[in-house]
């Protein structure tokens, strides 16, 4: 009989942040500029350069670390780790290993079990790297230095995960969260969101971890998963046949869907890491911490749950809607405008959610004036425009910003509960089709629907249905 | 020209320029000149830049003349070690591997001098990243004594010494990691300054062991030095690890009133392995020095045979990353007989750097690496916390330590290399000061029976420049000048 | 401490410091090795316990920069410098 597995995953995950300059020097880390554009004697390692830290860098570090609810070294430093690669000029990386800022926390996510904690081994914070890209005039390799010097974090966590779904969830939950603190957009594709997966398999039941390896070149949940899986299934076919997995970092194809070994005779893997001597360590008082976490905005488990309390909301709704600051921030104003928080969550979870997909954009990039919603939701709820017409002003707020009200009023979307004009539209219609009002009238209740459809079409739909019924009884009788 | 322009002080010579007696130009086409006679037995220099500075000469001396250069040394001519960045022209570290390197930018201490108006001749030469202690290890040329050219001039800023001894220019930058500025003054007859850790800016200087390194002034008095050192001396914010001081004036301490100070010489200085000549030398220093109202007195410092080991763990564990940037991508020279990667990485560097230069990088690997961190260098920190401790005990009983600051005079050209460790240990007096982060003096005392000067150093308390500034101004005074490299005297007054 | 096989630890030393050395200097290099750390051995008689590692000399802390944008403009004047050079950038040879 096959034996039963367990899969065991850890990751180290890499979040760029987006303050304005490097972490050691005053370069912009802006995209977008030509090769070298954004460098300086200090990221391109230049001798005699010098760092000098960011404090916006410690400042998001702990931010992060905070929102994990990690613990904070008040007392920490910067180590050097020391290997060659042209992607990094100084041939070795500043970074924390002694003593990271921040340590043993968790992150909660939702699994198919219900809430999981993920543990936070430790967070520290570390410089980007240059961006190497092969030449094929010359088959040599380019180097730019734009990224060189980037501020990171670097999130271990245990291993915690079972399945790609929790890996997912996980990594969900720390791009929220960045985004929730404003420092950073996270982004797998475009690699400001960086996940290292350390995997390994054990017999179901059994307590010990098996040897595990790291998968590196995982830029998208697709991917990640697709890894997990293969990788998985490689691990558990070597113990199968009585072979041993190897410790090692291993590349992830994802167009050939499996991964490959990084093994070097140069790189020994010993990265000799010791203190930086040229940054003094950075000590984090009571008083910094407790500035931060006033600051600390709330966060998203914090805000789903307040949103099922305050707003009656369902867990699901909740859900949605606080995936993205911005859309939880648009919906909470909208509701407090109209007090209708039902319908906000609905245009926002529904409508909105709908056209971001067709769009392809992603919640945090929808952008328009709470206020203006709220006045659509107030005109429909006052019956002044259809659903139907609701859904048009929705796309131009949506896209555009529109003011709702005076849109209506340019494009004849009101609802018309003027009787004058419905009667004559009426009358019309029991003019047209005096077979039906005579099977009305002999009790066939079933064609009472047949004239509000009559009418509605020549209203164009901007008849106040309750209105419409009401005379439409009235002139049937 | 004027050969007795030559042997004025920085500081003369800045007066009679203030004066109008003497143009800039005309100190510099003097200092040139000097060079143009010295240079073929002294080979101080790496590079003269004779344009740059007779150009400069003339700006320099229109900024005297319209106010913006109003400080101690507008005008003077002086010499830079070439591991202090200057923009524009070529810096080495007196190494194969940063061959052809301009620096785009200014060391923050090269800027200073160019502020106040002091003109640079030239870069000079150096072991090779700073890594010896005789000059030898350059990669570019033999640098001689003045006091004897079949002797070395010490290290590993011999270049900027000689070129000060050999009246080659008025005052040098240099700098000091384990006594690299005390050490060749002392083998060179001229005063040098290893201020305070972070007291003078590194930015620019090219890093040997970050958290030891200072750069500092080597001139022909106490007071050139002191008045260099105000100049150079501030807070710089691209140097996370320069201090914040208060102004740094010395000009009431080159009065040298040292009644009621307090020094003390530690025993183990004395012991063996001194040359008997320079522990004479240190006797005769004590003696000057109560004779200006200070009390001297022998004391056991202690733990000084853990400053080798670990100085030189912490040194080159520090110089194996610092130097892991020389790789042939970004600057300086680059094999080119390497197809992959790692084959242009190895030859760049096995072809770039020297032996001394390998064998610290080799160690320095060796101390870090997994399972010997540790055993050596988290010990060698250990250490460093208690060699500090010795110190701190010590200035709570003393403003001021004397010590030699080398165990004997000059060696020979050629004698040094072939024993290393030998070499290392001849850092014994000065080391200690590095890890310790103190400021320290080197002031000429007297001259061998063999002709080479003997130099002793005055230790101060961690910002406490002035005490020894105080001390050796005191020192100078009654030792009277000292004679000149080349001029033949054979011995001082004392 | 433990027994150290010379031939190996120079080869593990030539990796980690990007350095190759003839046979000649290897032999030469690990007998000068050899003296120095037997010398620096002198440390393990030092009681340390107890005592925190000095890293930094001076108890300097928290020296920060802003996060404000800086810019010189000498990234052709650095570029300059580079032996081998492209489209402006770094050339170097293959990297995987």
């Amino acid at each position: 009989m096959r034996k039963q597995y367990e899969t065991v995953i850890g990751l180290e995950v890499h979040i760029e942040l987006s303050t304005r300059t490097k972490i050691f020097c005053g370069c912009p880390t802006a995209f977008g500029g030509e090769p070298n554009t954004h460098t300086c004697p200090v990221c391109t390692g230049m001798p005699g350069s010098l760092p000098v830290l960011n404090r916006k860098v410690v400042e998001y570090a702990l931010k992060a670390g905070l929102a994990m609810n990690c613990k904070i070294h008040t007392f920490c430093k910067f180590d050097r780790k020391n290997y060659f690669y042209p992607d990094n000029p100084q041939n070795y990386q500043i970074s924390q290993l002694y003593l990271p800022i921040c340590y043993d926390g968790y992150v909660s996510v939702d699994t198919a079990q219900g809430e999981k904690r993920i543990r936070i081994h430790e967070m520290h914070m570390e410089e980007d790297a240059g961006k190497l890209v092969h030449d094929p005039w010359t088959d040599s390799s380019l180097v730019d230095y734009n990224r060189s010097g980037v501020p990171l974090i670097e999130i271990v966590s245990e291993p915690d995960m079972r399945n790609a779904q929790e890996v997912i969830a996980y990594l969900e939950q720390l791009r929220i969260m960045a985004q929730y603190l404003g420092i950073s957009d996270c982004r797998l594709e475009e690699g400001s969101m960086r996940a290292d997966v350390n995997l390994s398999v054990r017999e179901a039941g059994t307590e010990s971890y098996g040897t595990r390896t790291e998968m590196k070149n995982l830029n998208s949940f697709k991917a990640i998963a697709r890894a997990i899986e293969g990788e998985t299934i490689r691990q558990i076919e070597l113990l199968e046949e009585g072979k041993e997995v190897i410790q090692e970092t291993r590349r992830w194809d994802d167009n050939k869907e499996c991964s490959f070994p990084m093994r070097s005779k140069e790189d020994a893997k010993d990265y000799r890491y010791f203190p930086d001597p040229d940054l003094p360590p950075v000590v984090i008082d009571d008083a910094w911490i407790g500035r931060l976490k006033k600051e600390q905005p709330e966060l998203r488990e914090e805000k789903k749950k307040r949103f099922i309390r305050e707003f009656s909301l369902s867990e699901y709704d909740a859900r949605i809607l606080t995936e993205s600051r911005n859309m939880a921030d648009l919906f909470e104003e909208t509701a407090k405008i109209c007090s209708q928080p039902k319908k906000a969550a609905n245009w926002m979870t529904q409508d909105a959610m709908k056209l971001l997909k067709e769009a392809g954009k992603s919640p945090e990039e929808m952008k328009f004036s709470p206020d203006h919603l709220a006045a659509l939701i107030l005109v429909e709820e006052e019956q002044k425009i259809t659903h139907k017409g609701a859904k048009e002003v929705f796309e131009q707020i949506f896209d555009h910003d529109e003011e709702p009200l005076a849109y209506i009023e340019a494009h004849h979307l009101s609802t018309v509960a003027d009787t004058d004009v419905l009667e004559q539209i009426i009358e019309e219609v029991i003019r047209e089709h005096p077979d039906s009002v005579a099977q009305y009238r002999e009790g066939k209740e079933k064609v009472f629907g047949f004239f509000v459809g009559q009418v509605m079409k020549k209203m164009k739909g901007n008849a106040d249905p309750a209105v419409t019924r009401e005379l439409l009884r009235e002139k049937l009788r | 020209m004027g050969e007795e322009y030559l042997t004025w002080t920085a500081g003369e010579l800045a007066r009679k320029i203030r004066k109008g007696e003497i143009r800039p130009s005309e100190a510099v086409e003097a200092s040139l000149l000097q060079i143009e006679r010295m240079e073929p037995q002294i080979g101080a220099f790496l590079q003269i830049d004779r344009e740059g500075a007779l150009a400069r000469a003339e700006e320099v001396e229109q900024g005297i003349r319209s106010g913006k250069y109003q400080g101690p040394f507008a005008g003077v001519p002086a010499a830079v070690k070439d591991n202090i960045c200057t923009k524009g022209m070529e810096t080495t570290c007196a190494s194969r591997i940063l061959s052809g390197f301009y620096p785009p930018y200014d060391a923050c201490a090269v800027e200073k001098l160019k502020e106040a108006g002091i003109i640079i001749l030239g870069k000079t030469n150096m072991d090779e990243f700073a890594m010896g202690s005789t000059t030898e290890t350059s990669a570019r040329k033999v640098t001689k004594n003045p006091w004897n050219t079949g002797h070395v001039p010490g290290g590993s800023s011999g270049g900027s010494c000689a070129a000060v001894a050999a009246d080659e220019c008025f005052i040098a930058l240099g700098s000091d990691t384990g006594g690299s500025i005390r050490q060749p003054s002392s083998f060179c007859g001229v005063t040098g300054i290893k201020p305070t850790y972070g007291t003078v800016s590194r930015y620019g200087l090219i890093a040997y062991a970050s958290s030891l390194d200072q750069i500092g002034p080597i001139g022909k008095d106490v007071a050139d030095c002191a008045r260099m050192l105000s100049l150079l001396a501030g807070q710089d914010r691209r140097d996370s690890t320069s201090l914040k001081r208060e102004t740094l004036d010395f000009e009431e301490d080159l009065a040298g009133d040292i009644r009621g100070m307090k020094v003390g010489i530690p025993k183990e200085y004395l012991d063996e392995g001194i040359d008997p000549e320079v522990r004479d030398a240190l006797k005769k220093t004590m003696e000057i020095l109560k004779e200006r109202g200070a009390s001297v007195e022998e004391f056991s410092l202690g733990m000084t045979e853990y400053v080798i080991p670990s100085y030189y763990i912490i040194a080159s564990a520090e110089a194996s990353s610092n130097l892991a940037r020389f790789d042939g991508v970004k600057y300086g020279y680059r094999s080119p007989h390497a197809d992959s990667l790692h084959e242009m990485y190895k030859m760049t560097r096995s072809e770039g750097f020297g032996t001394e230069v390998k064998r610290r990088i080799f160690l320095g690997s060796f101390v870090l690496s997994s399972g010997y961190y540790d055993a050596y260098y988290l010990k060698a920190l250990k250490a460093r916390a208690v060699i500090k401790e010795a110190f701190d005990r010590a200035f709570a009983a003393y403003d001021v330590l004397l010590g030699p600051a080398a165990p004997q005079t000059a060696p020979k050209i050629g004698e040094s290399l072939s024993d290393p460790l030998q070499m290392y240990l001849g850092d014994l007096y000065t080391a200690a000061v590095n890890l310790a982060g103190l400021p320290a003096i080197s002031v000429p005392c007297t001259v061998s029976k063999a002709g080479l000067p003997i130099g002793i150093q005055l230790i101060g308390d961690c910002l406490q420049e002035k005490k020894i500034i105080r001390a050796a101004a005191a020192f100078e005074k009654e030792r009277g000048i000292f004679p000149k490299a080349y001029s033949g005297t054979k011995r001082g007054k004392i | 401490m433990k027994k150290i096989s010379w031939d190996e630890t120079m080869e593990y030393l030539e990796i980690l410091s990007q350095i190759s050395l003839t046979e000649e200097e290897k032999q030469e290099t690990a007998g000068e090795l050899k003296k120095i750390l037997a010398y620096m051995e002198k440390l393990e008689e030092l009681d340390t316990d107890g005592v925190e590692p000095m890293s930094h000399v001076f108890p300097v802390q928290n020296v920060f920069r802003e996060d404000i944008v800086e810019r010189e403009d000498q990234w052709e004047a650095l570029l300059e410098n580079a032996p081998q050079k492209k489209e402006g950038q770094y050339l170097v040879p293959k990297t995987v």
